[in-house]
């Protein structure tokens, strides 16, 4: 049984969370530089251009690229052969929020219910927490702040398993489209099928935490993520919605077995600040 | 693109007549950040018939929620919000005499009917290139809703704040335009 505390998990996700903010993932700035020399169309370029500069300007003076910091997914992964000492989990992630939220001055953007009282909690906390137990003795933490720009294009459908491929396709372009320039394209599409409901949710948001652009291990799934690149980036939305060649920067689907009456679709957007950090403990 | 159109805030009608969905301009003057809470907040004082806090006529507003200034800092990083979700109060406040919206994404039928009537134009900022908009402002203080944190009205004094006009007094929409021109149909 190793032993890990709290300190050191709140440490960590202080950490990530202001880096998120702050210093875009190399894979997703590799696309978006790619997508400058793709983009034929001006208002399209210009923005990519201002976006890359935006970048290298956050990075520099260690300020947040976009200034929805959003409400913050964390992806925890703990070795069950680890001892949490000196509290709890939750508790130290939240803190650790509260933590680099305040000291990097990032913006709160949490209310502390969603309809009948929506007063900011003033610390951007809670987080929204997934905790999975795997084997070994270490803590992974996966931190991906969430704007609600991107986050409010989402889309749930329970497709008939008749609607078959062509029907997954259609649901997952039609996403696209209904969310426009909403989402601050060009966009990372996350994508989740299978599972129920709340898992292709859930795997839809976790296709965001991927490698930008790595491709889904298996050759049809990957062959399927390039199609429907393709397809999108036809939609002419382009970057800031302005029209253009660039849509969507990568797909990425995740899978998962299901019941022999459905088949859901999820589909969760990323837009180009696709913020992803991870730290090991 | 265009030639770069210099504004500087308040705007007259016949500037706002001027502008052309696809023009580039430059902001120059007086802008009012609001979002969702202070746009709710505004809207129900005006069917109160209560005075508001800011006299909107001939400003603009700009849908943006910044994160706080560090120390030496005027204000954080400060780009613009989504537009859509401002799109049921927007008409509301186009009627108080606002001649300009500065925020991303395309805006509901409503808001563009309302803008033609009212002569308003509305500009398009580039989402999620806040650090750099942040440059472009000069002074900011919050002048209203002070307990909305970041959602409270700020008095920005913005210089050479570059935006694109997204959809004209004419209704004319670069979002429909510029994806009708991209658009690849097998």
């Amino acid at each position: 049984m190793r032993e890990i505390s709290v300190e050191q998990i709140t440490q960590a996700v202080k950490g990530l969370s202001i880096e998120a903010a702050c210093d875009l993932p190399q894979d997703v700035e590799k696309l978006i530089r790619q997508a400058v020399d793709k983009e034929e169309s001006q208002f399209g370029r210009y923005s990519l251009e201002k976006i890359v500069k935006n970048v290298e300007l956050a990075r520099a003076e260690h300020a947040p690229m976009c200034q929805d910091t959003g409400i913050v997914i964390v992806f925890a992964e703990v070795g069950q052969d680890v001892h949490i000492v000196g509290g709890n989990l939750n508790d130290a992630i939240n803190e650790g929020i509260r933590q680099g939220y305040q000291e990097g001055y990032l913006r709160k953007s949490v209310v502390e219910d969603p309809v009948l009282n929506r007063k900011n909690t003033g610390d951007n906390t809670p987080a929204v927490i997934y905790t999975e137990l795997v084997p070994g003795d270490q803590i992974k933490i996966q931190v991906l702040p969430k704007g609600a720009g991107s986050e409010n294009m989402g889309a749930l459908k329970m497709l008939k398993p008749a609607e078959g491929l062509e029907g997954v396709k259609d649901f997952i372009i039609q996403a696209v489209t209904q969310a426009g320039g909403n989402p601050c394209p060009p966009v990372i599409v996350g994508v989740g099928i299978g599972g129920t409901m709340d898992k292709s949710t859930l795997l839809a948001k976790k296709a965001l935490a991927r490698e930008a652009g790595s491709p889904h291990p298996n050759p049809a799934y990957q062959a399927l993520e390039e199609e429907l690149l393709v397809e999108i980036n036809k939609l002419g939305i382009g970057p800031q919605g302005f029209g253009g060649k660039v849509t969507a920067l990568a797909v990425h689907i995740e899978t998962y077995p299901t019941h022999i009456a459905t088949m859901p679709v999820a589909v969760c957007l990323n837009c180009h600040a696709a913020r992803h950090k991870e730290a090991v403990l | 693109m265009s030639t770069i159109k210099k504004l500087t805030t308040p705007l007259t009608d016949e500037q706002v007549k001027d502008l052309k969905a696809g023009d580039q301009v430059s902001i120059s003057g007086v802008i009012y950040t609001a979002r969702d809470a202070a746009h709710k907040l505004l809207t129900e004082s005006i069917k109160k018939g209560e005075e508001l806090p800011v006299d909107f006529k001939n400003q603009i507003i700009y849908y943006a929620g910044p994160t706080p200034a560090k120390p030496g800092k005027v204000i954080g990083s400060c780009g613009p919000t989504t537009s859509g979700r401002m799109d049921a109060y927007s008409p509301t406040m186009l009627e108080q005499g606002l001649k300009g919206m500065i925020g991303k994404g395309p805006r509901s039928k409503e808001v563009v009917e309302s803008m033609i009537a009212n002569n308003v134009v509305y500009f398009a900022a580039i989402g999620g290139a806040a650090a750099l908009i942040a440059d472009s402002v000069k002074e900011a203080e919050v002048v209203a809703f002070d307990e909305l944190g970041p959602e409270a009205i700020r008095r920005l004094v913005v210089e050479d704040y570059p935006c694109i006009v997204a959809i004209d007094s004419e209704g004319n929409n670069l979002y429909e335009l510029g994806v009708q021109q991209y658009k690849v149909v097998d």
